[in-house]
């Protein structure tokens, strides 16, 4: 481990998916929230404003750590890997900015008038706020978005003398195709803990009898956001982004579906354990031809196994990429039954006194995160080894004098800072979901 | 093409000093003006609801020397790595401490977020000030075009310097001096009775440090710089922005004694302004200069992007500041006037 290359790999690894935690909850929520707030500017009951305010209060928490998570993020392309940053910064330093500009200053704007400016607003105006909140996250994750996406389907640059990537259709790179599958599929993502972390606290509620009115809204609408999030998650979101891997990164859709040998009328596996030593799959259950199917709708059709690509072309971790894919596709079918049957319970007016899925609905609550993590660990570890892909591989894009001690010292000391973090955000997110969205006494509001 | 990008840079990192050093110079005088919790609560408050917004001044100005100097963000980010992580864990620090101080009630939380903010304040805008003493005083860039600084070496000047030297460490207290003034300003603009007072009194002596400082730096940075007087004597009229400077100075003395708070706060911005942009004039075309040989400089021409990408940045760029400035003076407007010590119910 004192190779510099996998420190910086590692810091930046460690960094986002700690950093993502928060996002995915606040994008998410942030759709929830703005649909309370309609409700309550429709049906004009206080008691949707009070859902409001309450979801208003973890969101705050939630988006607070998601900002100070993010600039280190930012400033790792120049700190961790400045030759990346030189080469390709005339680029994908187009929407960074444009995140900044456009989203940044939109978000911090309008959160702390929703926080703190509903009396003065008025129901319309703080309605209007929780849907600037909105807009603004959901553009900050499209840039994002298409941040990465420009590094797993460069488009719309041209090569300049000095070796650096210049832009030159500003927007093939804002609609790279693979960034308008990938968004939707990030953002229902996010939908979907948004929806289950409400559905849990609602179903909690409901499971230990206190503030059940609320349990009951909580339920109703997360379980709902929720199916239809997670149904659109497999089709055609998944779907697409799964064809789109296999168009153009073939090597990556064969490492993550353990496929070591070409073959027609390939099989889909559900479980197993790639042996990189002998090559196969052990104690393999597969879907017959199934992945010649999902692939090329068509099930004698041939799909490329990794033995048609050098190792130097193939991901660097086999295994993790393999297991973080199969992670999020169980995760994603198991989502989709737990919120069927809730959902069924739910239009046969059951769902309340329903215990058993009561409880499968609160103890949900951290798979959605282990979901959106496993996604994006094989998207990342996907592109491997490439750091653009095709382009330019991951050693060459490192800072090349910053040294695995230094980067060594700065990853210990994040990971010292970010668990406080993490203490803290449990803490603090557990007082408030023990207070309820009844209002304080203190604060009447 | 680029010398536009250079203005609009600096014009973004000027605002987001301007901005974000009312509230790191609040955050570090909070522990010795505000004595009380309810006097710590004022001072928070004063700032609540706009530090976030200020700082993200920050965030914009760093995406945009991303894609409008690539070449200047990688190498100055990799060369400054320790200070720049630093920096990013008292960011860190700081932001939580604001969110967080007001979610529990009682002595011991209150009174540790306190502490952590003031500190993380205090180190930020030493930080800062030694970060500006480096770029001034020019990086051991080698021909590549990369360097890398360790925190320290001998502190004295050179080509094998540290982060921290004699010069840097001089800026870096200036800055202090500066900010703590700046924010001591604001605290007085925002509120009323013994903290407003004290506030005053602590802005009256901070003046006398920090106009004692400018001339010394000044001084010694013509020595440490020698681009800066030569920007200066090649074209004269750039010494308005030194004027500004000064005049920002004298009258920040002037509305001090006369307790006119609002017309002293805009003397200090006055003074901030004029400080950076003269060194933002004094070394250009440099943007980051070699101390090793002047050839290696990093400048506008070497480290800027392609002209298209530029021109493409300028056109969604003006449209978003539009929209930026428009909610930021919104937000200022929105939480205007004094703040009291009253409860929660109406947020800050």
């Amino acid at each position: 481990m004192e190779d510099a290359l996998t420190v910086h790999r590692l810091h930046f690894a460690f960094t986002v998916t700690f950093h993502y935690i928060f996002p995915q909850l606040t994008m998410g929520l942030a759709l929830l929230i703005l649909i309370l707030k309609s409700m309550a500017l429709r049906t004009g009951e206080e008691h949707y404003n009070r859902a409001a305010r309450f979801w208003g209060r973890i969101f705050g928490i939630s988006f607070a750590l998601g900002v100070v998570t993010g600039i280190p993020m930012e400033f790792q392309f120049g700190t961790n890997w400045s030759e990346f940053s030189k080469a390709a910064g005339g680029v994908i330093g187009q929407t960074l900015a444009m995140e900044g500009v456009f989203s940044f200053f939109l978000e911090s704007s309008f959160l702390g008038l929703f926080l703190f400016g509903e009396k003065r607003l008025g129901p319309r105006g703080h309605w209007f706020s929780s849907l600037m909140m909105f807009l603004g996250s959901w553009l900050s994750g499209y840039l994002i978005v298409a941040t990465d996406a420009w590094m797993q389907h460069p488009v719309g640059y041209s090569m300049g003398a000095n070796g650096q990537f210049q832009l030159a259709s500003f927007w093939a790179l804002l609609l790279n195709r693979w960034a308008l599958w990938q968004y939707p599929h990030t953002m229902l993502g996010a939908v979907i803990t948004g929806s289950f972390t409400m559905a849990s606290v609602g179903a909690f509620y409901l499971l230990s009898r206190q503030h059940e009115s609320y349990g009951r809204v909580f339920v109703r609408i997360a379980v709902t956001v929720g199916l239809v999030a997670a149904l659109l998650q497999l089709f055609p979101t998944g779907d697409g982004q799964g064809k789109m891997i296999a168009q153009n990164q073939p090597a990556t859709l064969a490492a993550m579906e353990g496929l070591f040998q070409t073959q027609q009328g390939a099989p889909l596996a559900i479980l197993g354990q790639p042996d990189l030593q002998k090559r196969r799959l052990d104690n393999p259950l597969v879907l017959p031809r199934g992945l010649s199917f999902l692939t090329y709708q068509a099930w004698a059709a041939e799909v490329k196994g990794m033995d048609e690509y050098s190792p130097q072309d193939l991901p660097d971790n086999i295994s993790l990429l393999y297991y973080s894919y199969h992670v999020m596709v169980g995760l994603g079918t198991m989502f989709i039954a737990v919120l069927l049957i809730a959902g069924w319970k739910l239009w046969r007016g059951t769902l309340y006194a329903s215990r058993a899925v009561l409880w499968a609905l609160l103890l949900a609550l951290p798979f959605p995160y282990i979901a959106n993590t496993a996604g994006w660990i094989t998207a990342e570890v996907g592109r491997q080894p490439w750091l653009i892909y095709g382009l330019m591989r991951t050693r060459a894009g490192v800072s090349p004098q910053v040294s695995a001690g230094n980067a060594w010292f700065t990853l210990i000391g994040f990971m010292g800072l970010y668990v406080v973090l993490g203490i803290l955000f449990l803490f603090l997110v557990y007082r408030e979901i023990d207070h309820g969205p009844v209002p304080s006494t203190a604060s009447a509001d | 093409m680029g010398e536009i990008w250079f203005c609009l840079v600096a014009v973004m990192l000027t605002v987001y000093v301007v901005l974000d050093g009312f509230d790191l110079g609040a955050g570090a005088i909070h522990l010795w003006i505000a004595k009380t919790d309810a006097e710590r609560r004022q001072v928070i408050r004063s700032i609540g609801p706009v530090w976030d917004g200020n700082e993200v001044w920050l965030l914009a100005a760093g995406g945009t020397l991303y894609f409008a100097f690539p070449t200047l963000y990688a190498a100055s980010f990799s060369g400054f790595y320790l200070p720049l992580m630093m920096v990013l864990w008292l960011l860190v620090l700081r932001g939580v401490s604001v969110e967080f101080r007001s979610h529990v009630e009682g002595a011991v939380w209150a009174g540790f977020w306190d502490v952590v903010f003031s500190l993380s304040s205090l180190l930020l805008a030493v930080f800062y000030g030694a970060a500006l003493g480096n770029v001034v005083r020019g990086v051991p860039l080698d021909s590549q075009g990369r360097f890398f600084e360790p925190l320290w070496t001998n502190f004295q000047l050179g080509s094998n310097t540290g982060i921290l030297d004699w010069y840097t460490i001089l800026v870096g207290v200036t800055a202090l001096a500066a900010l703590a003034l700046h924010g001591a300003l604001w605290v007085a603009l925002k509120t009323s009775g013994d903290l407003q007072d004290r506030a005053r009194r602590f802005a009256r002596r901070a003046w006398l440090v920090a106009a004692a400082l400018t001339v010394l730096i000044t001084a010694v940075t013509f020595r440490v710089q020698p681009h800066v007087p030569s920007s200066l004597s090649a074209r004269p009229w750039g010494v308005i922005l030194p004027l500004l400077a000064a005049a920002g100075l004298a009258s920040m003395a002037w509305f001090l004694r006369q307790g006119r708070d609002a017309r002293a706060f805009a003397g200090s911005c006055a003074y901030i302004v004029g400080m950076l942009t003269s060194v933002a004039f004094g070394l250009h075309p440099y943007v980051l200069p070699a101390s090793t040989n002047p050839a290696y400089g990093l400048t506008v021409q070497n480290t800027k992007a392609q002209d298209y990408g530029l021109k493409i940045g300028l056109i969604w760029w003006l449209i978003g500041m539009a929209l930026a400035t428009g909610y930021t003076v919104f937000t200022y407007r929105r939480f205007a006037g004094k703040v009291t010590a009253r409860s929660e119910s109406e947020g800050y």
